[in-house]
């Protein structure tokens, strides 16, 4: 094998180690816990769009380091490889990188075309469905029903 | 046009057919040679570039977030149909379940997470909106003996939800023009004509779902999907799989007189069942303590 070739295979490798490293995060809010566990404590939250590294990962959930240098366990389905940008104080963030990768937080279908929808649809009432995205159980709520009522206790594991 | 810009066209719908996720960069190598040459305005050529990019959209750039925003438009146009049921303490027992199945799943967490909501009707009926909005009828509640049968019917609609079953019943080419927009117009405050547009792709999106969830119904195809998900769910979570076939076999029952909702929406029961059954096999039931059943008894107590 040439040096050259080797040299190419070695570039490769380590870009790809690079690339897999950074992930997004493509939930409203997502929370980095203390273990590999929906059980584990909320150690702090990272709003979507945002980049985290991942360290390591055990079954579906990834090991990150967030910006601010904090770690701990997110699921992977909070994280994508696809670009989130955050827009920064409205600046245009260039599209010259394939439109298939790029999505600006914010930006699309979003709160102003619900706004929109809401004003050309008065007979529609989002009341409950501001109710409903507020009804929540807490861990200790989830907690407490998947033993009292005799379920498996690994929620997220699979 | 020339035959040159014919040519780059034409090189373009070929690549495109190839490989569907290059063309916009052909396109935009061709069009500004084109503009280079002095063949074709900018404007042209900025409209050559939209095409381009809009042949390569499909449901699958619709981002957690507009998913989200667009379920929450479906959940509330099924309420303007169905009226919801204001019990508190029924709404948080069907929170707390549900919640604690979408653990389960494959898909745990979404942009806005999982909430359910039961409504006011005696129709046999459920509806996942896209993101994870769920609502429950009371006429379905009826039909479940036990908190194994409820935990079914919620793992079936949250298998809809995981599988993303709401945004593929959006009309083939209704999100091109606004997805072409979302890319070609990044960075912008949508204003004017564009906003207008995407407002009318939006309300588009939300009436094919919320006809298909209301009126029209699932493939068979996807329905059993769903099934499998909720099949995944229930084993995983420790509830008896087995309580899929029971509920169906109940709603096959209720539903020979009821043409309404799920009889209207869902695949025969019959056929379900035989998929179902295919899925789990031999797997024995595990014993359900007595407190499980007890806290669904006085749960539901409330429309018996």
């Amino acid at each position: 094998m040439t040096k050259l070739s080797v040299t190419f295979i070695c570039a490769f490798c380590l870009a790809a180690a690079v690339r897999a490293e950074t992930m997004r995060v493509q939930v409203q809010n997502g929370q980095v816990r203390s273990t590999p566990s929906f059980l584990g404590q909320v150690v702090t939250s990272v709003p979507y769009g945002q980049a985290v590294e991942t360290t390591g990962a055990q079954g579906p959930w990834q090991q990150v380091r967030t910006a601010d240098g904090k770690t701990g366990w997110m699921h992977s389905s909070a994280l994508t490889t696809k670009r989130i940008t955050a827009q920064s104080n409205g600046a245009a963030v260039s599209t010259g990188a394939s439109g298939n990768e790029l999505a600006l937080a914010g930006k699309g279908f979003n709160a102003d075309v619900e706004a929109k929808f809401k004003a050309d649809h008065a007979e529609i009432d989002f009341t409950w469905v501001d109710k409903m995205a507020k009804m929540n159980a807490t861990p200790e709520q989830i907690k407490g029903f998947v033993k009292a009522g005799g379920l498996t206790q690994n929620g997220g594991a699979q | 046009m020339n035959n040159l810009n014919h040519i780059a066209l034409f090189g373009c719908a070929v690549t495109l057919s190839l490989l569907p996720t290059g063309c916009s960069t052909v396109a935009q190598y061709s069009t500004m040679a084109g503009e280079a040459a002095g063949v074709i305005t900018s404007d042209q050529a900025a409209s050559i570039n939209r095409t381009a990019v809009a042949a390569e959209k499909t449901v699958q750039d619709i981002t957690p977030e507009q998913e989200h925003y667009i379920g929450r438009s479906v959940a509330a146009t099924v309420l303007a149909t169905y009226k919801p049921y204001d019990q508190a303490a029924l709404n948080q027992y069907l929170t707390v379940l549900g919640q604690t199945l979408a653990q389960y799943s494959d898909k745990p967490e979404t942009f806005g997470g999982y909430h359910f909501l039961v409504i006011e009707t005696d129709e046999i009926n459920a509806f996942a909106a896209p993101g994870g909005l769920i609502l429950v009828s009371r006429g379905l509640l009826r039909c479940c003996r036990s908190e194994d049968a409820l935990a079914a019917v919620l793992a079936h609609e949250i298998g809809h939800v995981e599988k993303q079953h709401g945004l593929n019943a959006i009309k083939r080419g209704r999100l091109t023009s606004a997805l072409t927009i979302f890319a070609v117009e990044a960075g912008k405050n949508l204003v004017g004509e564009n906003l207008a547009e995407v407002t009318k792709a939006f309300e588009g999106s939300i009436t094919d779902i919320s006809s298909t969830l209301m009126n029209s119904g699932y493939s068979r195809s996807l329905e059993n999907d769903a099934d499998a998900a909720a099949v995944q769910i229930l084993t995983r979570s420790g509830y008896n799989p087995q309580a899929l076939v029971d509920m169906l076999t109940e709603m096959k029952t209720r539903l020979a007189s009821d043409t309404r909702g799920f009889g209207k929406t869902h695949p025969s029961p019959d056929v379900r069942i035989q998929h179902v059954n295919g899925l789990i096999g031999s797997q024995p039931a595990a014993v359900a303590p007595a407190g499980r059943q007890q806290r669904f008894d006085a749960m539901l107590a409330v429309i018996r």
